[in-house]
């Protein structure tokens, strides 16, 4: 897995609530066998004017110039500020993709759905739940301020604001050293091998049906 | 490092989960949580043992991919049960999947379980239907299991109190790998529904105003058990459609505790247990339950008598209100975030603050997915459509089956006749129309009522809107061709 320790970038504003996953990838993008390449079109209903299906060229898309990922003062953005409940909806891990492979590392929310927030940490994407107060003022700020950026250290768990304050953020201790070590955790679990099978052995004594082989 | 995060806690100091837990009252989701421990960590986390791994084509070529590129297998092929439902045509199967991506998906679906001896109910079984209506219908999923798939609405076979929720991609691959994950308890939350629901209100309306009481992001965090007079008077096809929708709540399970018509809906499944083993097994899952004094982190009533057939009026499951109700008025939101939420829902959806919800006229009724194609969901729209024809305002009307057995039993039951002869149209099982991803979809502009699970933008296709509502007022909205109360709705009577 890809790891996360600090991170410096330019920050884009998604101002609106209960961003869901379908919005951050639609459905037709799903089809795809691979892990990469949904960058174009990460929230691709939003960001242009005509109707995307995979395959088309993006250059010769007409990119919806109202849409904030599209304006100016926000490209090559990498830190996504946003609103509550974000990511809600589908498992669709490609909605994570999507952003990684926009070039998002950090999104800022004041919540984010569970499984959202989970498949994160899978792709060295780092979700930061801050308070709404204080995700108000980072919106305040980047409106008023062109080119705002952030710097994220994980390792701190704090951001730094341009004016040099910090703000602190809290994170699991378990998914902070996945991510700052960039550790395979299907490799983690598999130390355990001996544990899961003494525990199968248990469980099949106790409740045998569970381990009918279906066929 | 690792030390510092608890992989390599002595078995003697780690948490026992046996001994101590037996001491105070546990809520079902605490039974379920224990029995599949396989270890405690230091930081918080467990290891926790997964017993029935659903796959479909959409969330798994990754997976496999990654399993192959690290040199894995699955740990436990016979533990998995695939099948295609999201990219499959529910028109004429028989020349295959048009769409080159979409048949790609499935053939590597196919291809992934032939190569690991993983059994697949393949496009053209009889048995084949949406992952969420066929696991619990051939015996697959269980009480008493830990069940996941790559899917949010995984949390439906929590109604067979079962621990069921949905994971990513890159969970899944780790399931395939190690047959657990690595996950963090959370919290617990109580769902009741006091009270007996009105003639005419479904599981469906008591779970959208679920949602509407408590938000999208209510549940986030927690388990959701559903109890009271209510959801025991449910079917436990009825309680698979509050399950279902846990996730629209914001939690990732949902789950109702065992009592006998769970234990009648598991007897005699394909793979559910026979003989000896059955009657072991219906002793253990006789303890799923809450205990008495059992304490939740959150505990939520509503009267389920009080509530009326829904409507959602918006892009999020949470904009619902009563089908005698109106659409709210943005102006009359204090809060800028949800008021601005409401105004771009209104724009989108193309209807006026204050509007009857009488007065929603849609141009397409979608009868099907995990949430609501079951068989009593179709018999529920089959009532209400009986003699009637679908309105003219109505381009399309179609009944998508939950799965080859739900179509069968129909079919023996006289029902798709009873919606072709309305004009409906009859069609294979998948997911189709809900999330768009074979060719059933609205055009921009189109108008939805819809028994699926979420209206968000373009859900349904782009541009698309999506009212979501039970399957008897699916119904009735078709022939109506508008939104009425199905409570006052006439079966004798010619509309």
């Amino acid at each position: 897995m890809e790891r996360f320790v600090r991170h410096e970038g330019l920050v884009v504003p998604l101002d609106r609530a209960n961003v869901d996953t379908d919005a951050i990838i639609p459905k037709q993008f799903l089809k795809s066998v691979q892990r990469t390449g949904f960058g174009p079109n990460l929230f691709d209903e939003w960001r242009y004017l005509d109707h995307g299906e995979p395959g088309m060229d993006p250059r010769s898309r007409r990119p919806n110039p109202d849409f904030v990922l599209n304006q100016p003062r926000y490209q090559g953005a990498s830190i996504l500020l946003a609103r509550d409940n974000f990511g809600c909806g589908s498992s669709r891990e490609h909605a994570v993709w999507a952003l990684q492979d926009y070039g998002i590392r950090v999104v800022i929310a004041p919540s984010f759905a569970d499984i959202f927030y989970n498949n994160c940490f899978k792709n060295g994407v780092l979700p930061i739940v801050l308070d709404a107060a204080t995700v108000d003022r980072l919106f305040e700020e980047v409106q008023a301020q062109p080119g705002y950026r952030l710097q994220v250290d994980l390792e701190r768990q704090r951001i730094t604001l341009p004016s040099g304050e910090e703000i602190a953020f809290e994170i699991d201790a378990f998914r902070r050293h996945c991510l700052l070590q960039g550790l395979d955790e299907i490799g983690l679990t598999l130390q355990h091998a001996d544990e899961i099978r003494a525990y199968e052995e248990r469980r099949r004594r106790e409740a045998p049906w569970l381990f009918a082989e279906l066929s | 490092m690792a030390e510092k995060f608890g992989y390599d806690i002595p078995f003697h100091r780690q948490y026992h989960s046996y001994t101590e837990q037996s001491m105070a009252p546990q809520t079902l989701y605490d039974k379920l949580w224990a029995a599949h421990e396989v270890r405690r960590n230091e930081d918080g986390t467990s290891l926790i043992y997964i017993d029935r791994h659903l796959v479909h084509e959409v969330t798994s070529p990754q997976a496999f991919e990654g399993l192959r590129l690290a040199g894995r297998r699955p740990w436990r092929a016979g533990a998995i049960l695939a099948v295609p439902d999201h990219n499959v045509p529910t028109t004429d199967r028989r020349a295959g999947i048009a769409d080159p991506v979409s048949r790609l998906q499935v053939e590597t679906l196919d291809r992934n379980c032939a190569e690991y001896g993983i059994t697949e109910f393949t496009m053209n079984d009889p048995r084949q239907g949406i992952v969420h209506v066929i696991g619990p219908e051939e015996g697959a999923t269980l009480p008493g299991m830990t069940v996941v798939c790559g899917d949010s609405h995984t949390s439906t076979h929590g109604a067979l109190g079962a621990l069921a929720f949905g994971i990513g991609t890159s969970e899944v691959e780790h399931v395939l790998a190690t047959q657990c994950l690595v996950m963090k308890k959370s919290a617990n939350m109580r769902v009741e529904l006091a009270g007996r629901p009105q003639p005419g209100v479904s599981a469906k309306d008591l779970i959208l105003a679920v949602i509407g009481e408590i938000g999208t992001a209510g549940g986030t965090g927690h388990a959701i058990e559903f109890a009271g007079e209510a959801v025991q008077a449910l079917s436990v096809e009825g309680r698979m459609t509050l399950c279902n929708m846990a996730i629209e709540a914001g939690a990732r399970a949902g789950m109702v505790a065992v009592d006998d018509k769970t234990i009648e809906y598991v007897r005699g499944r394909p793979y559910a247990p026979k003989g000896d083993l059955w009657e072991r097994a219906v002793a253990a899952w006789r303890e799923l339950h809450s205990d008495p004094g059992a304490v939740f982190d959150r505990e939520v009533r509503l009267d389920a008598a009080r509530i009326a057939p829904q409507v959602t009026w918006g892009t999020s499951p949470e904009m619902v209100v009563d089908v005698n109700g109106r659409v709210p008025r943005p102006e009359d939101e204090p809060d800028p975030v949800r008021r601005q939420g409401m105004e771009r829902a209104l724009e989108y959806m193309g209807l006026a603050g204050g509007m009857a919800i009488g007065d929603i006229r849609p141009d397409k009724v979608f009868i099907g997915s995990c949430t609501n194609a079951r068989i009593e969901d179709l018999r529920a729209a089959a009532a209400v459509v009986r003699g009637h024809r679908v309105a003219d305002n109505i381009r399309l009307a179609m009944v998508v089956p939950g799965s080859g057995l739900v179509k069968r039993q129909a079919e023996a039951e006289g029902l798709d006749r009873i919606f072709q002869e309305a004009g409906f149209q009859w069609r294979e099982p998948g997911c189709s129309m809900c999330l768009a991803m074979n060719a059933d979809r609205l055009e921009p502009g189109e108008r939805c009522a819809s028994t699926s699970n979420r209206n968000f933008e373009g859900r349904q296709g782009a541009g698309g809107r999506t009212h979501l509502v039970s399957p008897a007022m699916a119904a009735a909205a078709a022939v109506a061709g508008r939104f009425v109360d199905v409570r006052e709705w006439d079966y004798r009577r010619e509309w």
